[in-house]
This record gives structure tokens, sequence and C-alpha cells, in this order.
């Protein structure tokens, strides 16, 4: 390769696909989820959103994709402050990204073939042969192109998963939102998506934003971590900063300690009052 | 007391900002119309399951009210020797207020509560999420059909409904009581009046049909993603289409009797 192309390759591979600039979040009711974070997803890396349970994951990946509005700041998308564009815009934004939902999200009155398909029906004018063989394509990609026939109902958890996978990079996307993909899987279907996810994302050059509290899957593929706690980011880094890192809170998060900073007793009053009603 | 009114306060607030959702909801389906050559296979297919799997229920019912209109009205009108009116007694009934307003009801809770079930349960699963990160509306591929197929599907189920309603009636009255036949139909041939009666039951039918559909889609769309969320989603889109449903009949009927 020659230096200029090296050069180019390296400022595209720089490039920060998503931008959270200041942004501060608060629910409805008023209950702050999120206060003046600052975040970078560079393109065509992994990039894991880490913290306990409840600390507002998933609700950060709802607002990289446009479903919520932050009550302050910028989030950027591919260079566009998405919770400002209009619904088309945002839409047209959407088709160059896929997102897996924790449930999976497949339609269930579709077959897998149809839930893989329904994207490209959408939002293209390929003949059914062409659609057939993308489908086909993405769920050999996935190892499931012998389902194709079958209905979500009689799929295991991790099969389900997987074919949600398939149609997520069906339009061939710039990025991808994994929200707790690893959650409720057993060892080996873990171990699939692991490979899976590290795999999709070098061959074919996306940049994956991976939200999960699994810390030892996760930081054994990402490429940059984020360790989100009491509506900050606590930490940021690469896995091995991450581990090194000294603070308590991370490290009782990072070792699953079960006592320390975040105590083990939900704030009550004293047992004795409990038990003896004094 | 100021907790009381507070609470108060809150629920009137509430209430307004549900219905204004609501309204926001039926004004981008009414006006945000869908690509034509996608969205129409989806609303046949929303009419074979609303209609067409509802017309078992409809048949029945209207049989057998067809059949008590007849014995209830043929013991009464005998009293007073008007036994000829039975024919326009059961026609101006059914067609009227019975055939659109029964047939609503119906329709709420066989296709309505199963349009909210299906809804809110779409949303429980994230199937509706997914549909709008893969950049499509569900307003357009879910919601839309739904409705645009109870509008068009409810004032085809009345029609049956009259149909065998007035059937049963006949069977009941003509072939089991004894009334004359030509004296059934030909006194309700001269009685009912294709404008003020048939038509106007049938346009209560279409704002039933909108009514009820509008109230079963918007209580899947912002149903509480949970099993009791789901539950009480379906309980409400009855209980809220079938009050709406008598509501508007009887606006609908003093305005059509002139005595608005």
């Amino acid at each position: 390769m020659t230096d200029l192309a090296l050069f180019a390759t390296l400022v595209i591979m720089s490039r920060n696909l998503v931008e959270i600039n200041k942004m501060s979040y608060s629910h409805e009711n008023g209950r702050l989820v999120f206060q003046d974070i600052d975040m970078v997803i560079q393109q065509g890396k992994i990039t894991a959103i880490m913290g306990p349970s409840g600390v507002g994951k998933t609700t950060l990946l709802r607002l990289i994709g446009g479903q919520l509005i932050p009550t302050h700041g910028v989030i950027k998308v591919a260079d566009e402050i998405i919770h400002t564009l209009s619904r088309k815009a945002l839409y047209q934004l959407r088709q160059r990204f896929g997102m897996l939902f924790q449930a999976g999200g497949l339609f269930t009155h579709l077959s897998v073939y149809e839930n893989v398909a329904f994207p490209l029906h959408e939002h293209t004018v390929l003949s059914n042969d062409m659609i057939h063989s993308l489908v086909m394509m993405k769920l050999q990609m996935v190892g499931l192109r012998g389902v194709a026939q079958l209905m979500p109902g009689v799929l295991s958890g991790g099969m389900a998963r997987r074919v949600a996978l398939a149609r997520a990079i069906v339009l061939d996307p710039e990025l991808i939102l994994y929200d707790e993909p690893f959650t409720g899987q057993d060892p080996i279907s873990l171990g699939v998506l692991v490979r899976l996810i590290k795999t999709l994302n070098d061959d074919l050059g996306l940049t994956s934003v991976i939200v999960s509290h699994d810390v030892t899957k996760t930081m054994s593929i990402a490429d940059d971590v984020y360790v989100i706690a009491d509506s900050r980011i606590i930490a940021h880094g690469t896995p091995t900063e991450i581990a090194r890192d000294r603070s308590a809170k991370l490290q009782q998060f990072i070792q699953g300690l079960p006592d320390g900073p975040v105590p083990f007793d939900y704030p009550a009053c004293a047992i004795a009052e409990d038990l003896l009603g004094e | 007391m100021i907790n009381a009114l507070q609470s108060l306060g809150r629920m009137g607030l509430n209430r307004l900002k549900s219905l204004g959702q609501a309204g926001i909801l039926l004004y981008r389906v009414l006006f945000c119309l869908p690509n034509i050559r996608k969205g129409f296979p989806l609303v046949v297919q929303q009419i074979y399951f609303e209609g067409v799997l509802s017309l078992s229920i409809i048949v029945v019912a209207s049989l057998f009210i067809g059949m008590v209109l007849a014995l209830q009205g043929y013991h009464t009108l005998a009293k007073f020797g008007a036994l000829a009116q039975l024919g326009p007694l059961v026609a101006l009934s059914v067609t009227r207020e019975l055939g659109p307003v029964v047939t609503a009801i119906l329709f709420a809770g066989r296709a309505g509560s199963a349009v909210t079930a299906e809804i809110s349960l779409m949303k429980a699963t994230e199937q509706l999420s997914s549909m709008e990160m893969m950049a499509v509306d569900p307003v357009r591929y879910v919601i839309s059909p739904r409705f645009w197929g109870g509008l068009i599907t409810v004032p085809m189920l009345t029609i049956i409904f009259n149909m065998v309603a007035i059937y049963g009636a006949y069977l009941v009255g003509v072939k089991w009581l004894g009334l004359d036949a030509g004296v059934f139909w030909s006194n309700m041939q001269s009685s009912v009046e294709w404008h003020s009666d048939v038509l106007n039951g049938l346009l209560k039918s279409l704002v039933f049909g909108a009514a009820v559909s509008w109230v079963a889609v918007t209580q899947g769309y912002f149903a509480a993603p949970s099993s009791a969320g789901i539950a009480s989603a379906t309980t409400r889109s009855v209980v809220y289409a079938s009050l709406l449903v008598l509501g508007l009949d009887f606006i609908m009927t003093a305005m059509m009797i002139g005595a608005w």
C-alpha cells in the first residue's frame, strides 16, 4: 500500500462515527439518567459500554439511535445531529445502521427468511432472486442457513439472536448497536456470538457498540471501553487500561464483588425495627 | 384536601396527555397515507383477520337477535292487533340501531381486543422498536393497515348483520308464528327508507368502525410493555370502544332525527 493510501485509510479508520458532547438525559418522571457525558465511538472499532444494571446503557443506545431526545447536549451520528433530524432524514440515516435488541425483536408472524429479507423488501427494489441470494449469504454468515423456513417461535434464544444479527447486517450497515447480546445465553451460544461480533466487525469493516454487563466476554473483543455509573462515565480506555484502573467502584464492577462502594444492602432501617417492631 | 386536588389535577393532565397522543396517532394514520403499492396488501390482510374471522360471531349473534326481536315484537304487537307491523319493527330497529351498534360492540370485543393485544405484544417484544431502527415506520406498517382494515370491515359486517337478523326474524315471525310472508315483506319494504334508515345506519357503522379501530390501535401502541400492561390495555380497548360507540350512537341519532 502506498503512503498516501495508508494515510487515507488511517484517516478513515480514526474518524468518529458517533460523538456525544456534554449530553444529559432525564426520564419524564424526572429521574436523572446521564449528566454531562462525553463519548466518541471510532469508526471500525468495537466500543463497549458497561455498567451496573439500571444505569441507563440501553437508554444510551436509544439516544444514539434517535429514539430518545437528550435533555441537554449534542449527539452526532455520522456527522448529523441525530435528535434534530426530520422523520424522513432520521429514517434515511437509520438505513446506515443496524441494531440487535436484547429480546431479539424478530417478527413472530414472519419466517426466518422473511425476517431477514424484510429490510431488503422495504428499502430496495432488488429482484426476488437477488433478495434470496443476499438473505442466504447473511444467514450463512451467522451459520443458520438451514433454518430459513422455520418460524421464530421454534428457535432457541441463541439462534433467534443470530437471526436478528443476520437481519441487522443485511443492508451492510456502517454501525451496529448491540443491546445486551450475551444475556441469557448458554456457553456455546455465547462463544458463537462473541466470535460472530468480532468477525463481522473486522471482515465487514463495521463499527460496533456493545452494551453489556458481561465483563469477561465484552472486554475480550472490545477495542475501547466506557464504564458508566451514577449518571457519569467513571472510566474510559482500552480493556488493559480498564483492568489496571485501581478505583474502588470500577474494581467492584470488573471483579463482581458483592459489596463495596455499591453496597450489598439497599438502604433500610435497622433490622431490629423490622423484626421486633421497635 | 390539597393532596386530593393535586391527584385529581395530575390525573386530569395524564388523561389529556393520553388524548393528545391518541389524536396525534389518528392524524398520522389519516393524513400520512402510506405507499399504496406496499400498504394495500397489508390492508387486505387485515380485512381478512378482522372481518372474515369475525363473521361467525356476527352471523350467529345477528340470527339470534333477529329471532328474539321477532318473538318479543310478535307478542307485544299482538295485544294491539298490529301484527302486520312486525316486519317494519324488525327492519327499522335493526337498520337504524341494532345493526350498527351491536356489530361495532361485537367487533370491539373480538377484533378490537385482538388488535390491541397484538400491537402491545409487538411493543413488549421490541418488534416495533426493531422496525423503527430498520427505518420502517411502525405507524405505516402496523398501525395504519389495522385501522383502515377495521374502518372498511365494520360497515360490511353491519350489512351482513342486518340481512341475517331480518332473516332470523322472518324464520320466527313467518315460519314459526305463522305471520303472512307477503304482509311481513311488503310492510317492511314500504316502511324502510333507503336514505334515512339504511344509509344513515351505514354511516353510523362507518363512524363506529373508525372509533373502535382508533381505540384499539391507540391502546395497543401506548400500552405498557409488560404482561400486566397488555392485559390492562386489552380490557380498556373493549370498554372504551364500547362506551364510545354508545355515546356516538346517541349523538348521531340526535343529529339524524333533527333533534340537535
